[in-house]
């Protein structure tokens, strides 16, 4: 059978097994212990033709239902947003998405002087000194925020929120354990981090504190409150913040944040059944040399012609082994590319006009709740995500709402026990007036006719 | 390509410019500071660029020729497998029913990109020979960091708390070492011997009942088959510990020999390799981990089963060891790595390796005579070459890279592994064609040439980049990591 990845001729085989001087392919295979060969071939599906493999691929995608033929109320970590379709014909340009990491600058300046834009664009957004390069994601970019304020303060105690996402805040303990480092969490008040408990609990032992700007419900936490706490006591100040959100809030950088992460999904990168998307990690310049992966610095060539270079490498796994800071080899380079996309595209004033979008969709989502008579969990502004009691299991709720063409939101009890029959609802520059009125009226459809059935 | 620097996108700027559109805003106005309180509202505004659409495609077309790719030319960069990204993969990794889905919709309305995930683990399982599979890991270091957590998990359940220690050879890959530290263990070297595979005795030497694991490549980072795998099993298994495969090498040996019938516990395999998820210029990867069947209980939650006609996401895992990565992995490269292995069939996978054997095969033959090979035997898919001889003759192994820049090539890896003097790590992949391979040997032996008639023009390459060789030194020693805006007095 003759594949279209493979060039080789029967005629180019026989003249390199010359050259070589075996006589057939196998015998380059002689090495290998007649113990662990594997003899024939695979079992698993036969070799496909492209058509009739797309065809097959295309049928089983449209199994799924996707946001763009149902209007999507979920969000918890991953939006659905604006995508500037000159996104993805930028990453579609093969010099980009073919190539590897840019270890020889001088046929990589394309990819390392977009890597420098990104790193530029985080740093404003977050207000922070300077960003890296990329990281897998915002959950596993918090995580190694938190080996970072270990190993920088010498302490092995990690306070987090449980306002900040409950998978990133599982992915900060896994990582945590393989350093031996006590994750506790800091309880709620009103959907936010509790003040007065955090206070009791730092302490000398802590290394950072973690919170996340807007948090888990899309509250808006008080960072300018949070910040002299946790320096007081010696510690680093972690914020894992949606970018998209500080076009329009002061940034984590402004409030005295050490290090600033998240994910750069909500920036042109599509929803992907949860990833590929784009951790970022942002820092004071003190913490330069310790941050994980990869950095471009802008340098000179012999001529003064201004170029990039990955640089203060010394840090990272290829050069320091077992002393590097971490292990992150491969990035999200492609995707730190999208966003830089995105974020060029949205520019200045697109970045704070959509934020503010945001905010004043989900505020209207929250009027029209109150009005139609749902109680709404925490007061205070919100950013994309808004809590409401259904009165129901929010589970028959979306299956109700499904049937209407609506992706539902989030089933909080499934994180918070306290928060069962609480639905997290995400509401983007995405979903129209009339989407969201017609959200609020088949909830409201659903409750009434589960509290007739009732009485 | 012409030499002038092209402008930062910040330097583009003038405002008032846009490059997007937005929905109109069709819900009330709110009062920002009002709603947020002042404190909360941005002041000064990110200094994002204000550029047209136009403006934006002209310079992303201008880096994207500043930059080399698999479809720019030859890209033989040892152990990272730059074989060609199938352009199908792209087309059905963009389809809506599987880019455009969210993570935490009910499972009813997502089967089918269930059902592609638990096809892939199935493929894979039989491809590595393990027992089950977890596509959660992000890329090929995080896999082996999820695989080390679970050998530990392993142990500690056994009550075996004292294995403290990973054992990597000494031209493993760097993230080996790095993964066991952030995983909390203790790394051990252990030598190669003089055929360039593990030193045996020193292998006994260095075991003992603190050994948690040994991390291998197999073949190893020089190309080399580890012929002594059984052995090497053996001596692990022997003192309780648990080998791991790293799959970063797995593209040498499809349908001729399984981790899985080589004695390995653990897997890890790099998807944006061996399986053509693109390598994105840096990432996004994909690592899935396979396991065999005493360390199932350990995977990372939640795990993709079977559920009747349809799929699950299993939470209900009390001995797993948690949660590596928010969701499912990263999805996207998997639907990648998913069309790749049903485009390619039984049949295709196994020519895959034979023909990236045949390849690496020819080229280091070919080279021989004219640069040192440190390791004379059949290479797997990739091979190294010494500038030794070169370096006598003043010239290192980073010039004869630079130089092969000016024949339009992507240079070998260089200086890895550690092992080999002025090492340059080779690696074709069975997508290329016998004329792209002739061509980079005549230009390999013309650079062998030059640098015994005409060093000057190696030592100084490249010569016809749009940039010449930089100025590492000054970009550490004062980092500029960012672009700032000029104030009014610049």
């Amino acid at each position: 059978m003759k594949h279209r990845f493979l060039p080789m001729t029967q005629q180019d085989e026989k003249e390199m097994l010359e050259v070589i001087g075996v006589q057939s392919i196998e015998e380059l295979f002689s090495d290998i212990p007649e113990k662990v060969r594997f003899q024939g071939e695979y079992n698993i599906k036969p070799a496909k033709s492209e058509s009739s493999l797309t065809k097959e691929l295309a049928q089983l995608a449209s199994k799924n239902a996707d946001s763009v033929r149902y209007a999507s109320f979920l969000g918890a970590g991953v939006y659905d947003h604006y995508k500037p379709i000159v996104v993805d014909h930028v990453i579609s340009r093969s010099e980009f998405y073919t190539a590897y990491t840019p270890y020889q600058p001088e046929i990589s300046q394309g990819e390392l002087q977009a890597i420098f834009e990104f790193q530029t664009m985080i740093a404003e957004l977050t207000g922070m000194d300077i960003a890296n390069s990329s990281m897998y994601d915002g959950g596993t970019a918090l995580a190694e925020a938190g080996m970072l304020a270990a190993g920088q303060t010498r302490r092995k105690k990690i306070l987090v929120s449980a306002a900040v996402h409950p998978e990133s805040r599982d992915v900060v303990r896994m990582y945590a354990l393989g350093q031996s480092i006590d994750v506790v969490e800091i309880p709620l008040k009103d959907g936010r981090t509790d003040m007065d408990a955090l206070k009791e609990m730092v302490d000398e032992n802590t290394a950072t504190v973690m919170i996340q700007y807007p948090n888990f419900f899309g509250q808006v936490e008080n960072l300018k409150e949070i910040e002299p706490i946790v320096h007081e006591a010696g510690a680093l100040f972690t914020v894992s913040s949606n970018p998209l959100a500080l076009g329009a809030l002061t940034p984590p950088g402004k409030f005295g944040a050490d290090i600033t992460v998240g994910d750069a999904q909500p920036f042109g990168i599509p929803e992907a059944f949860g990833g590929p998307h784009c951790g970022y990690f942002a820092v004071t310049k003190k913490l330069m040399r310790k941050v994980p992966g990869r950095l471009v610095g802008e340098t000179t060539d012999d001529e003064g012609r201004r170029g990039f270079v990955l640089t203060l490498q010394a840090r990272e796994q290829h050069i320091r082994r077992d002393k590097a800071t971490s292990n992150i080899c491969s990035n999200q380079a492609l995707n730190a590319l999208a966003a830089s996309v995105a974020m060029t595209a949205l520019g200045k004033q697109g970045a704070k006009e959509i934020a503010i979008q945001n905010i004043t969709k989900t505020h209207y989502m929250k009027q029209q709740l109150k009005k139609a008579g749902f109680e709404i969990a925490f007061e205070g502004a919100h950013f994309n995500e808004v809590v409401v009691k259904t009165k129901s299991s929010v589970k028959e709720l979306n299956a109700a709402l499904f049937e209407k063409g609506m992706i539902g939101g989030y089933d909080l009890g499934l994180s918070y026990d306290e928060f069962a029959g609480h639905m997290l609802i995400a509401v983007t520059e995405q979903r129209s007036k009339e989407e969201i009125d017609a959200f609020v009226q088949e909830i409201d459809a659903f409750v009434r006719e589960l509290e007739a059935s009732h009485a | 390509m012409h030499k002038d620097n092209q402008p930062l996108i910040f330097e583009m700027t003038k405002e008032g410019r846009v490059g997007y559109s937005l929905p109109e805003l069709d819900v009330p106005e709110v009062d920002l500071s009002e709603l947020l309180g002042q404190e909360l509202v941005r002041e000064e505004l990110a200094e994002l660029p204000e550029v047209s659409e136009l403006d934006i495609m002209r310079h992303y077309t201008a880096l994207s020729n500043r930059n080399h790719g698999v479809d720019s030319g030859f890209y033989p960069l040892g152990s990272c497998t730059m074989k060609y990204n199938p352009k199908i993969n792209e087309s059905v990794a963009r389809y809506s029913g599987f880019a455009n889905i969210h993570p935490l919709q009910e499972e009813s309305t997502v089967q089918g990109a269930m059902e592609l995930m638990f096809d892939l683990q199935e493929h894979l399982k039989e491809i590595t020979g393990m027992d089950e599979v977890t596509l959660q890991p992000a890329a090929g270091a995080h896999g082996e960091w999820t695989g080390l957590m679970m050998i530990r998990a392993y142990h500690e359940a056994n009550g075996d708390t004292h294995r403290t220690k990973v054992i990597v050879p000494d031209s493993a890959h760097g993230t080996n070492p790095a993964s066991a530290t952030v995983a909390g263990f203790e790394t051990v070297t252990v030598k190669s011997n003089e055929h360039g595979l593990v030193d045996l005795e020193d292998l006994k030497r260095v075991v003992g009942d603190d050994t948690a694991a040994l991390m291998l490549t197999n073949p190893n980072t020089l190309g080399l088959f580890e012929e002594d795998i059984l052995e090497m099993a053996a001596i692990i298994h022997g003192v309780g510990g648990k080998l791991y495969y790293d799959g970063a090498n797995l593209n040498a040996v499809m349908s001729k020999a399984r981790p899985g019938d080589m004695g390995f516990d653990v897997v890890h395999l790099n998807l944006h390799k061996t399986f053509t998820g693109p390598h994105g210029g840096g990432g996004p990867g994909s690592g899935p981990v396979g396991v065999k069947a005493d360390l199932i209980p350990y995977l990372p939650k939640p795990l993709l089963v079977k559920k009747g006609e349809g799929y699950a996401f299993d939470y209900d895992r009390p001995q797993s060891i948690g949660r590596v990565k928010p969701f499912y992995g990263n999805f996207g490269i998997n639907v990648r790595a998913y069309t790749y292995i049903r485009t390619m069939g039984p049949d295709g996978l196994k020519k895959v390796t034979e023909y990236a054997v045949l390849n690496a095969n020819y080229m280091m033959r070919r080279l021989a005579p004219h640069f040192d090979l440190p390791y004379d035997r059949h290479c797997k898919h990739e091979f190294v070459l010494s500038g030794r001889r070169q370096k006598k003759l003043g010239v290192r192994t980073l010039d004869m890279a630079k130089r092969l820049l000016d024949f339009g090539y992507h240079p070998p890896t260089i200086y890895f592994p550690l092992n080999v003097e002025e090492a340059m790590m080779i690696e074709p992949t069975e997508t290329e064609s016998k004329e792209t391979l002739d061509d980079f040997i005549d230009a390999m032996i013309q650079i062998a040439r030059e640098v015994e008639e005409n060093p000057e023009i190696v030592q100084n390459a490249p010569h016809t980049t749009v940039i010449n060789r930089l100025d590492e030194t000054k970009a550490a020693r004062k980092p500029i990591l960012r672009y700032h805006k000029p104030t009014d007095s610049e």
